[in-house]
C-alpha cells in the first residue's frame, strides 16, 4: 500500500471537488480520502457535507454506516480475515485463537505498534481456497499458522 | 510467433502466487533466449489446480498444475512449452474430467482469454448476443428473455424477463440498469471470477438489457471485499468504451448506453437491492419499504432494472442461440444453467456450471470429492449465510428453485459450503444469528433486534438454561423474523437457524459436539 499523506485540509478539498458532481458522490469521495489519507479525518466530515449539500449528520451517518471507512489510521498493515461459513468449515476460528495466543492480536482491536491491523470480514470470494485473507489488499488463500505466523513478522519488521 | 504461455491473474491464482510463477517464467525464458509471451486470463475454477499454467498444443490448450516458481525450470528442462512431460502436467485442460463433464453457457470463456482483449472475446463468440439485440426492438428482446425461463440469479429466482417488461412498459425520462456484483454470500465467487476472468460478457448483458428498457446509464456495485476484480472490471469499461461497445452509441445501433463501476463498503446489507440503490445514491445503506418497485421507481426515483451478476451473464448467450435453446437446459421452472460453487470443507473447490438439477450429492461428492479433511461430511450450506443447512439424508435433493424451497431452503447464488462431522450446529446457528446482527441495516426492529436476542437465546440453549422453554423462544423468534422483517437479511436468517434445529437437534440438546469430535 502506498504511505498515507498527512491530513490535510486543502488536499481534502480537491480531492472532494474531484467527484463533487457525481451523482451520488458520497461513497466514491469517501474512497478516495480514505485512499489518500488512510482513514477519514474528522475534519474532513463537514468539508464533505459542504460539497455535497448534506448535514455534517447525514455525511458522519454515511462514514460510520459502513465497516470500510476507517476512523483513524491503521496501526501499521491491515490483514482482513474472513470468518464466514466456508473459512470456519476449514479452522479461520483456530486460526483467530492462533493469533490471539501467539501474538497478542485479536481481530477488530488494534493494538499500537503491532504493525498489523485485522479486522473481521465475511468473504472475499476465496472459498475454494479457504481460509482466505486480503493483506494490504493482496490476497491470501490456504492460510495457516505458518503464513499467518510470517504476515506478523513482516507487519512486524515494518513497524520498526 | 512465440510460444504463448497462458497463467491465471484471478484473485484465487494470485492468492496461491500466480504472480511469482508468472515471473519465474519469464525470467527463465528470458535467460534461456525462448521468446515467451504470457498471457494472463480468468481462472478456469478447478482452483485445487491453481497456479495452473497453460499451452497451446496441437489438439487445444495443455494444462500444468499446481506449478510453483520452484517448478520452473524443470518445466522448461522437460519442454513444456511444447507439451512436454512434468510431475504437474495434466493432459488436455478441457478434457479433465471436472471441467469436461460442465454445460459452460456463462462460463465458456472464463480462464480462456485474455479478459480485457476484445478481440479476444469477439473471437470467442463474445458481442454476437448484442450485435442481435440490435437489431430487434425492444420489445422483442423483453420476449426473448422471457421465454428463456430466464430467473435472476441473485437468490429471489424472479423470472427476468418480466421484470425488464415492467421497466420497458414505465414512462420517464431516465431509467437505469444496476448490475448487483455485491457478491457477500460465503460460499460464492462466480461474479468475482467473471469480473476477472470475462467482464466483457457482463459488460454486453447490461448493454442489452439497456436496449431492451431504453436506460442509457447503469451502474455496477462492486464491493470492496473484491479489489482485483474491481480494477480488472473498471478497466474493462474504458476498453470497451473506446471500441464503442459502450458510449454515445452501441455497436453503431445510434443507442447510448454507458456504465459507472462503484465500489461498495463492507456492508453486506448493500447486496439487498433497495439498499444497493440508496448506497448508490450516496446514502447509508438502509433497506427500502416496497412498494414502490425499483422498476418504476429505483435509482435516483427512476425506472431501474437491477439484476444480479449472472443474470445479465447468462443474456449474452440467450441472445446469440435463442430462448428455446437455452430452455433446453433445466428441469421444471429451473431452467438454463446455473454456475455453481463449491466451498468449505471440500477436496476439489471450484466453479461447477451445469443446466439445473444435479444433487446437492452429485456436487459435494462427485465434483467436490468429499471432505478436505477426509472425515464424514455432516452439513452442507446452501444459498450463502442465509440458505439452510442439510444433513447427508437431504443430498439426493436437486438443486432448482422449487425444490430446494421443498426442504425449506433456497439456492441463493449457488454457493454450497461443505462441513464434516467436526461442526457445532448450534454453534453455526448462534453464528447466522450474530451476523445478522452485525450486518443488519437497523431500519426494522425484527432484524435489528431479533438477531441478538437470537444470539442471547442460542447461548442459553449451548449452556442449557432451560432448554425446552428457550427453544420455544427461538422458534417464535424465528417466526417473528420471518414473518416481520423488511428484507432478506432479517427475513432468511431463520433458514440456516431452523435448518439446524430441525435436522441436527442432537446439537442443541447435549454438551457442545465440538468437545467430543475433538
Amino acid at each position: 500500500m502506498t504511505a498515507a499523506a498527512a491530513f490535510d485540509v486543502t488536499l481534502a478539498r480537491a480531492i472532494i471537488a474531484r467527484k463533487q458532481s457525481t451523482p451520488g458522490a458520497a461513497l466514491p469521495i469517501l474512497h478516495d480520502l480514505q485512499h489518500a489519507f488512510g482513514y477519514i479525518d474528522d475534519a474532513a466530515i463537514p468539508l464533505v457535507a459542504d460539497a455535497l449539500n448534506i448535514s455534517k449528520a447525514e455525511a458522519l451517518g454515511v462514514v460510520s454506516f459502513y465497516p470500510d471507512f476507517r476512523r483513524a489510521p491503521a496501526e501499521g498493515r491491515v490483514m482482513k480475515l474472513c470468518r464466514a461459513e466456508s473459512c470456519q468449515a476449514n479452522g479461520c476460528e483456530e486460526l483467530v485463537a492462533h493469533l490471539e495466543t501467539k501474538h497478542g492480536i485479536a481481530p477488530d482491536r488494534p493494538k499500537p505498534g503491532a504493525g498489523l491491523q485485522v479486522e473481521t470480514v465475511y468473504c472475499l470470494g476465496n472459498c475454494a481456497l479457504s481460509p482466505a485473507a486480503l493483506v494490504d489488499g493482496e490476497p491470501v488463500g490456504r492460510l495457516d499458522a505458518a503464513r499467518l505466523d510470517a504476515i506478523v513478522s513482516a507487519g512486524q519488521a515494518s513497524a520498526q | 510467433m512465440s510460444a504463448r504461455v497462458f497463467v491465471p491473474a484471478d484473485s484465487s491464482a494470485l492468492s496461491v502466487g500466480a504472480d511469482a510463477v508468472a515471473a519465474a517464467i519469464e525470467a527463465e525464458a528470458r535467460r534461456r533466449g525462448i521468446d515467451v509471451a504470457i498471457v494472463r486470463t480468468g481462472s478456469r475454477g478447478l482452483f485445487w489446480l491453481e497456479p495452473l499454467v497453460e499451452v497451446e498444443g496441437a489438439a487445444g490448450r495443455l494444462g500444468y498444475g499446481p506449478v510453483t516458481p520452484g517448478d520452473v525450470a524443470g518445466l522448461f528442462d522437460r519442454n513444456f512449452l511444447t507439451g512436454g512431460a512434468h510431475a504437474t502436467a495434466l493432459g488436455r485442460v478441457e478434457a479433465i474430467p471436472y471441467l469436461a463433464r460442465q454445460q459452460r453457457l456463462v462460463f465458456a470463456r472464463c480462464g480462456v482469454t485474455d479478459p480485457l482483449s476484445l478481440d479476444d472475446f469477439r473471437a470467442n463468440g463474445g458481442l454476437q448476443g448484442l450485435q442481435r439485440a440490435t437489431t430487434l426492438s425492444p420489445d422483442a428482446i423483453v420476449d426473448e428473455v422471457v421465454a428463456s425461463g430466464l430467473r435472476g440469479r441473485g437468490g429471489a429466482g424472479f423470472p427476468t424477463g418480466i421484470k425488464w417488461g415492467a421497466v420497458r412498459n414505465a414512462q420517464a425520462d431516465q431509467k437505469y440498469v444496476v448490475c448487483n456484483a455485491d457478491e457477500g454470500d460465503s460460499g460464492t465467487f462466480a461474479d468475482r471470477m467473471l469480473m476477472e476472468g470475462d467482464p466483457f460478457l457482463v459488460i454486453e448483458g447490461m448493454a442489452i438489457a439497456a436496449l431492451a428498457v431504453k436506460a442509457t446509464r447503469g451502474y455496477v456495485y462492486i464491493r470492496s471485499e473484491y479489489p482485483h476484480a474491481f480494477a480488472v472490471f473498471s478497466r474493462a469499461i474504458e476498453v470497451a468504451r473506446a471500441a464503442g461497445v459502450l458510449g454515445a452509441n452501441v455497436l453503431d445501433s445510434g443507442r447510448a448506453f454507458d456504465i459507472e463501476p462503484r465500489l461498495g463498503a463492507g456492508a453486506y446489507v448493500c447486496g439487498e437491492e433497495t439498499s444497493m440503490l440508496e448506497s448508490i445514491e450516496g446514502k447509508r445503506g438502509l433497506v427500502r419499504v416496497k412498494p414502490p418497485l425499483p422498476a418504476l421507481s429505483g435509482l435516483f426515483g427512476k425506472p431501474t432494472v437491477i439484476n444480479n451478476m449472472l443474470s445479465f451473464a447468462s443474456v449474452p448467450w440467450i441472445l446469440a442461440n435463442g430462448a428455446k435453446a437455452y430452455a433446453e437446459y433445466g428441469v421444471g421452472r429451473s431452467l438454463g444453467s446455473q454456475p455453481f460453487q463449491i466451498a468449505g470443507n471440500v477436496k476439489y473447490g471450484g466453479l461447477v456450471e451445469l443446466a439445473f438439477g444435479p444433487t446437492i450429492r452429485e456436487l459435494v461428492e462427485d465434483f467436490g470429492g468429499g471432505t478436505r479433511s477426509g472425515r464424514p461430511i455432516r452439513a452442507v450450506q446452501v444459498g450463502g449465510p442465509l440458505g439452510a443447512y442439510f444433513p447427508e439424508s437431504l443430498l439426493d435433493t436437486p438443486l432448482e428453485y422449487e425444490a430446494m424451497t421443498r426442504v425449506k431452503g433456497m439456492l441463493g447464488h449457488g454457493g454450497i459450503v461443505v462441513f464434516d462431522d467436526s461442526v457445532d450446529m448450534a454453534r453455526q446457528a448462534r453464528f447466522a444469528f450474530a451476523f445478522c446482527a452485525v450486518e443488519s441495516c437497523g431500519k426494522c426492529t425484527p432484524c435489528r433486534i431479533g438477531s441478538t436476542r437470537g444470539v442471547e437465546t442460542v447461548d442459553r440453549i449451548i449452556a442449557g438454561d432451560d432448554r425446552p422453554k428457550n427453544l420455544e423462544v427461538l422458534r417464535d423468534l424465528c417466526e417473528v423474523m420471518t414473518d416481520g422483517s423488511l428484507c432478506a437479511l432479517g427475513g432468511l436468517t431463520p433458514l440456516p437457524v431452523l435448518s439446524a434445529l430441525d435436522h441436527f437437534p442432537e446439537d442443541f440438546a447435549t454438551a457442545p459436539r465440538r468437545a467430543a469430535a475433538e
